[in-house]
């Protein structure tokens, strides 16, 4: 029981923290309609950031204040220098001089940080176990993440469905050329969303550095769980993000950590701990093989431009 | 087409190179080039089999590496369980790829644009984390080919020139087969499909089909690129199939120039003979390539075959 209920929180810590990074990747396709396979450099950037500013400042809210506002600083500069002249390109192109991007991302934090790993320490409060149910405890740390992730979705959806700036965002999704007519300068409309991207995905590196370590190409592996996400859920939806955030960062959590278990029941001992590592890490994507057999749009397509 | 071009004389007198680089490396006593120049032969082989789908057939896989990975295993699990002959694992490597590109074909291609390039990635990241648990055949560390595939004496791949010599006679066996299917009856299909879906499938091709036939051709080919890989790094591991490794043979497709027969080959040679110079220079050579690759896509219109083309156009 035990096992179980931290096992799902667990679980929806990480989808959380996934759709945090998935959300600034389905805004910037579906606004700017960029593929922006750098955004795991950002998360990889807000990390560091996050590591050196708390060991400078001693302070780790203070420390992760000032990543989110460089990794927002950092995403506004690479939009105007670089990113910007690739809008309207061939899909192609973005994949390209995105992936050439992760390449210079990667060898300059080797160069500036070194290629050891960094750890960014908890301050003590976040580390006691908290009292969830009778009896059972749960890291206070993982529960803040659970708590600010759903504070920002929140923050999120009503930013988007119910404020001015929102509402450009939706309107430069539905239709650039018109918004753009009606006099909204689309250009820092552009910058602004993808300032936004970068800084969600900063924030989900530095809630996420704590628990694991930092390191070089942290950004990657967690990325292309980004893009399952936004697969399933249907590329430009915010909504489906989310769901399917949740549900890939549940059964990624739940698989690896009971998968093995049941395989045990019904094959050999042997045979079932050389099996369930690899199959626990196919899950999501069988999970996506069937969503895309079944809805090949996903699940919630964002509507047809 | 008739008469002197420059893309024409550049490629004839890369392929000339190729062809005579065992000689050089004979003469000059210099073993080290010849080694990685059959590296570059067989990625140069595996950008063409990508090109097949991406350049002719408009199918943007990003997940072009799990072959290379697949072939790759098939010799060297095959290896290590004693059956040692080429003749064995050669097929089998192929096999192996043909069927994972249909299943992985059948489900993507339900797809395209961006949604095609992503679910490629995820599936050949899906077979790295695959690798990456087969605990019997190394795991992460990756597996040792201590005895190349044995082809009892028709060929000895562990002689470095016969060994280079087949990488590229496979290389243009490969090419020789794109210029064959690009220019057939179904070659021309694929590529209709590419300029216009709708109007195809109107006319009453089955467009799906075909373009899973093209996938299948494509990954097919980058398993014998896999094979060939294992035996010359007498080693395989998950690292051969990660992404990054798919989007160099993708930047190797472009800087050549997409949809041309040689593009592949002369972008293979530049991008990896600049790998090595860069990594030669200085210990961090991918902070001068990224940003280079940006501007390949910024002002770099068709590759390097493209700007030969527009050279011969004056």
């Amino acid at each position: 029981m035990l096992l179980v209920v931290e096992q799902f929180l667990n679980g929806l810590q990480f989808g959380l923290l996934l759709f945090l990074l998935a959300a600034g990747l389905t805004l910037v396709f579906g606004i700017m309609d960029l593929v922006n396979l750098a955004h795991g450099s950002l998360y990889m950037m807000g990390a560091y950031f996050a590591a050196t500013f708390a060991a400078w400042t001693g302070s780790f809210l203070l420390g992760a204040l000032l990543a989110l506002g460089a990794t927002l600083a950092l995403g506004i500069v690479l939009e105007v220098s670089a990113l910007r002249h690739l809008y309207g390109r061939d899909h192609l192109d973005h994949v390209l001089a995105t992936f050439g991007l992760i390449l210079f991302f990667n060898e300059a934090v080797r160069l500036i940080w070194g290629p050891a790993g960094l750890a960014l320490p908890l301050p003590a409060w976040l580390t006691v176990p908290v009292p969830i149910l009778p009896g059972i405890h749960y890291p206070a740390y993982r529960l803040a993440i659970i708590v600010v992730a759903l504070l920002v979705a929140l923050l999120l959806y009503l930013g988007v469905m119910r404020t001015r700036i929102g509402m450009l965002i939706r309107a430069g999704a539905s239709n650039r050329e018109m918004i753009g007519a009606l006099g909204i300068n689309i250009k820092l409309l552009y910058t602004l969303v993808f300032g936004l991207g970068a800084a969600l995905a900063g924030l989900a590196g530095l809630m996420q550095a704590p628990i694991l370590t930092v390191q070089i190409g942290m950004g990657e592996n967690i990325l292309i769980l980004a893009f399952v996400i936004i697969v399933i859920g249907g590329i430009g939806s915010i909504r489906g993000a989310f769901l399917a955030a949740i549900f890939v960062g549940m059964i990624d959590t739940l698989g690896r950590a009971f998968l093995p278990n049941l395989l045990r029941q019904v094959l050999s001992g042997a045979a079932a701990s050389t099996a369930a590592p690899a199959l626990s890490s196919m899950l999501i994507y069988l999970l996506m093989a069937m969503v895309l057999v079944v809805r090949p749009e996903g699940l919630f397509p964002a509507s047809r431009r | 087409m008739k008469g002197f071009s420059v893309s024409k004389a550049v490629t004839a007198l890369m392929l000339a190179g190729l062809l005579l680089l065992p000689l050089y490396s004979y003469l000059s006593g210099n073993i080290f080039i010849l080694t990685l120049f059959t590296r570059i032969v067989i990625l140069a082989l595996a950008a063409a089999s990508l090109n097949l789908i991406m350049g002719f057939g408009g199918m943007m896989s990003f997940g072009h590496a799990a072959y290379l990975g697949i072939g790759g295993y098939a010799v060297g699990m095959l290896a290590q369980e004693g059956v040692g002959s080429g003749f064995i694992q050669f097929p089998v490597a192929l096999a192996a790829s043909a069927i994972y590109a249909l299943v992985i074909g059948a489900l993507s291609l339900r797809t395209r644009g961006v949604y095609f390039i992503m679910i490629t990635l995820a599936f050949a990241q899906m077979a790295y984390y695959v690798a990456s648990g087969l605990a019997r055949y190394g795991g992460d560390d990756g597996l040792t080919v201590y005895k190349r595939s044995d082809f009892s004496g028709l060929i000895n791949l562990s002689n470095r020139t016969q060994f280079y010599y087949l990488c590229l006679a496979c290389l243009f066996g490969v090419i020789f087969l794109i210029w064959r299917i690009v220019n057939s009856r179904f070659g021309l299909v694929v590529q209709g499909l590419r300029s216009n879906e709708q109007r195809m499938q109107a006319i009453g091709f089955p467009a799906k089909r075909y373009q899973l036939v093209c996938f299948v051709i494509s990954g097919t080919m980058c398993g014998l690129a896999g094979a060939l890989l294992a035996n010359n790094t007498d080693f395989v591991s998950p690292a051969v199939m990660y992404w990054t490794r798919s989007g160099d043979l993708m930047v190797m497709v472009i800087l050549g120039g997409m949809g041309t027969l040689f593009g592949p080959v002369v972008g293979a040679v530049i991008y990896l003979l600049l790998e090595e110079f860069l990594s030669q220079i200085t210990e961090y050579w991918a902070l001068i390539m990224g940003p280079l690759l940006l501007l390949i896509v910024l002002f770099g219109r068709g590759g390097i075959m493209g700007l030969l083309g527009r050279l011969d156009r004056g």
